[in-house]
């Protein structure tokens, strides 16, 4: 019997969640609502996304017992949920094929998303591709720069990247530059938002659409050890992956769940991204969630050498778990992320995303305090590719540059 | 009665339609804001609209966002803003109406906030990105001081919801033009009179429309569907570029002789 059950009606999470959006925006959401809870009861729509799923994105993703990087760390023993295996290298996809499905089922052949490390970006673009959608993808100045390569994917792709230059022209910006092309082109256009957040019923969604990875991990490790494991470790920019992991295990009270944000330089300084660790709760993009915030209620920008975590907000979901204590939220800096990028490499020959490498890195820490009969997954939500680049500037030129 | 109800009621009686310009309150400074709610009022505003900057306005286009950027770095706060309307109430008579996203309210506190706006005589609150299913938050109390919660409908609403949030409210019902942010627009949707028409129909309160609106050619077919308009983006550059002239020509719209409205 499940017993948990949020959102409520009205897509709260507690305080936490809702529809914070202008009225014109009012009928698409609850146009998406509806189309999704058809959906999500229409065997036919679900077996269309889990062929995709399988055929396309190539899942079920491994479990992968880390037999070296658990030999390192000294203490239990570390498994990879290995989302970076996905078609276009992170869990992305999932969430991207059962949003452009929904959007084809409510009529709408325009898709606009935001990105921040450009995997969002690149996961929708794809599945844009493969069921002939127009695809436009709004992308942070900064974040460009950082990421060129899954720029020029995606416009392989076919989609039509936008710069944006107002704030900090980071993931932020680039939601509220989507959030204002789909105010005015709401008709015809379906938001695919990458992350669970935004407003009711995205949250929802994307959790759902997600949940794929936890409930994976959930059977693989069952059939392999006949039991579950002690801790779940993913890493935290909006939460899509972590949620994803977390959300088939909530009401497993023994598996404790660690949410890990970016420390940045430091979550003493101003550099950082780490909302639940640091912010106070706020309404931003369409929901009320804790955030990166001055006293004034201006939204702080968020800062983490990974374009993927570099948010001043956490989704709703996580905002409720960390206050009802049922998830713990940590922080990893820079420093220690790249460490964990470059160790992950050498001992098991894995190149991990920077975003993914902030979870690996307090994985190696954690397991050393556990027991050598405990067990920890870690999810592994992207491959590092798009980021040699990056990380090899940022060393050859030292971290403090 | 409430400020904003009276001036509507006089409206009718006189047979005037409604102008009601926004500023951004701290650009150039939030010292210049009494001055600007006085030019305003003098040059023949109905109501004012005070816009609060906020670091992630989604529902508002450049002029408005480079507006609040710039009233931002002037270290512009909402406690200032409300601060400044304190002190220049006495010498302003028409309704003041404050624009903000929830964000700057939720972190003042919302009932602080109340308290705060009530003493400086402010008459209404519009708050873009706070739906019907989410006003609970603050209505009620706004409600419960005669503070007017002025909500919005748009071109995607459905007319029944139009009438449900018309039915709420006392003040005025906030007509979005366009399907989209605000900023000036050469031309609107062709289809925006027919909208306007059956908006007034199902609406128990004055209609005014705004989002988009920024000349006197535009104003007068405007007002033709409805009980008035507000100006924004338009208000803001004219300040910004120090064109009083052209404001008060625009701002005293229905005031002037030669004008049939």
């Amino acid at each position: 019997m499940s017993t948990y059950t949020l959102p409520n009606e009205k897509g709260h999470f507690g305080i936490f969640g809702g529809r914070y959006v202008p009225e014109t925006l009012m009928k698409a959401v609850v146009e998406l609502e509806t189309a999704y809870k058809e959906a999500k009861d229409d065997p036919d729509f679900q077996s269309e996304f889990r062929r995709l799923l399988t055929e396309y994105a190539g899942r079920e993703t491994p479990l992968y017992f880390a037999q070296n990087l658990t030999k390192y760390a000294g203490g239990a023993n570390i498994y990879l949920k290995r989302e970076d295996l996905n078609h276009t290298g992170a869990h992305k996809i999932n969430n991207a094929i059962g949003q452009a499905l929904l959007a084809v089922r409510m009529g709408k052949k325009k898709i606009v998303a935001e990105t921040g490390a450009g995997q969002h970006g690149v996961a929708t673009a794809t599945v844009s591709a493969l069921l002939n959608l127009d695809c436009i993808i709004f992308m942070g100045e900064e974040d460009i720069k950082r990421q060129a390569l899954n720029v020029f994917r995606m416009e392989l792709l076919g989609a039509k990247v936008v710069s944006v230059t107002s704030g900090s022209a980071t993931l932020k910006d680039a939601v509220n530059e989507a959030l204002r092309y789909w105010v005015a082109n709401v008709d015809d256009t379906h938001y695919l938002l990458g992350s669970v957040m935004g407003p009711h019923p995205f949250p929802m969604i994307v959790r759902d659409f997600q949940s794929v990875i936890g409930q994976e991990t959930r059977d693989q490790f069952k059939a392999a050890k006949g039991r579950l494991p002690d801790a779940l470790v993913a890493c935290i920019g909006g939460g899509s992956n972590s949620i994803g992991m977390f959300y088939p295990f909530i009401e497993e009270e023994a598996v404790r769940l660690y949410g890990i944000e970016a420390a940045g330089k430091g979550i003493d300084t101003p550099f950082h991204a780490a909302s639940l660790t640091k912010g106070k709760p706020g309404v931003l993009h369409g929901a009320l969630m804790y955030l990166l915030q001055d006293q004034d209620g201006q939204i702080q920008e968020a800062h983490s050498l990974s374009a993927g975590l570099d948010y001043p907000g956490v989704g709703p979901e996580h905002s409720y778990l960390k206050e009802i204590g049922r998830a713990e939220y940590h922080s990893i800096t820079d420093q220690e992320a790249l460490e964990a990028f470059q160790l992950l490499s050498k001992h098991e020959g894995i190149i991990p995303a920077l975003e993914s490498a902030h979870a690996v890195a307090f994985a190696v820490q954690l397991a050393a305090k556990m027991n050598a009969d405990q067990n920890i997954v870690v999810c592994l939500s992207g491959r590092g590719d798009k980021d040699v680049d990056a990380v090899k500037a940022r060393l050859e030129r030292g971290l403090e540059s | 009665m409430n400020r904003i109800e009276q001036t509507f009621q006089l409206l009718t009686k006189t047979g005037r339609k409604a102008f009601v310009p926004y500023l951004m309150a701290g650009d150039g400074g939030l010292d210049c804001l009494a001055d600007r709610l006085t030019l305003l009022e003098k040059f023949g505003a109905s109501a004012i609209e005070v816009g609060v900057p906020f670091s992630d306005p989604v529902a508002d286009g450049s002029a408005i966002q480079m507006a609040g950027i710039r009233a931002l770095k002037n270290g512009t706060t909402l406690r200032g803003i409300i601060k400044k309307i304190a002190e220049a109430r006495k010498q302003i008579h028409v309704p003041i109406i404050l624009m903000t996203y929830l964000n700057p309210v939720y972190a003042y506190g919302i009932d602080a906030f109340i308290f705060d706006i009530q003493e400086a005589g402010i008459d209404g609150c519009i708050i873009p990105d706070l739906p019907m299913e989410e006003e609970d938050i603050i209505a009620p109390k706004l409600h419960e001081v005669n503070i007017e919660f002025i909500r919005l409908a748009t071109p995607t609403t459905p007319l029944d919801r139009i009438k449900q949030i018309a039915g709420k409210g006392r003040g005025f019902l906030y007509t979005v033009t366009v399907k989209g942010i605000t900023g000036e627009r050469s031309e609107f949707a062709h289809d925006l009179y027919a909208f306007l028409k059956q908006v007034k129909e199902v609406s128990s309160i004055p209609v005014l429309a705004g989002f988009g609106i920024s000349n006197q050619e535009q104003i007068a077919e405007i007002v033709e569907y409805c009980d008035g308009v507000v100006v924004g983006s338009k208000i803001v550059d004219l300040f910004a570029s120090s064109r009083l002239r052209e404001l008060e020509q625009l701002v005293s719209i229905f005031h002037s002789k030669s004008n049939p409205f």
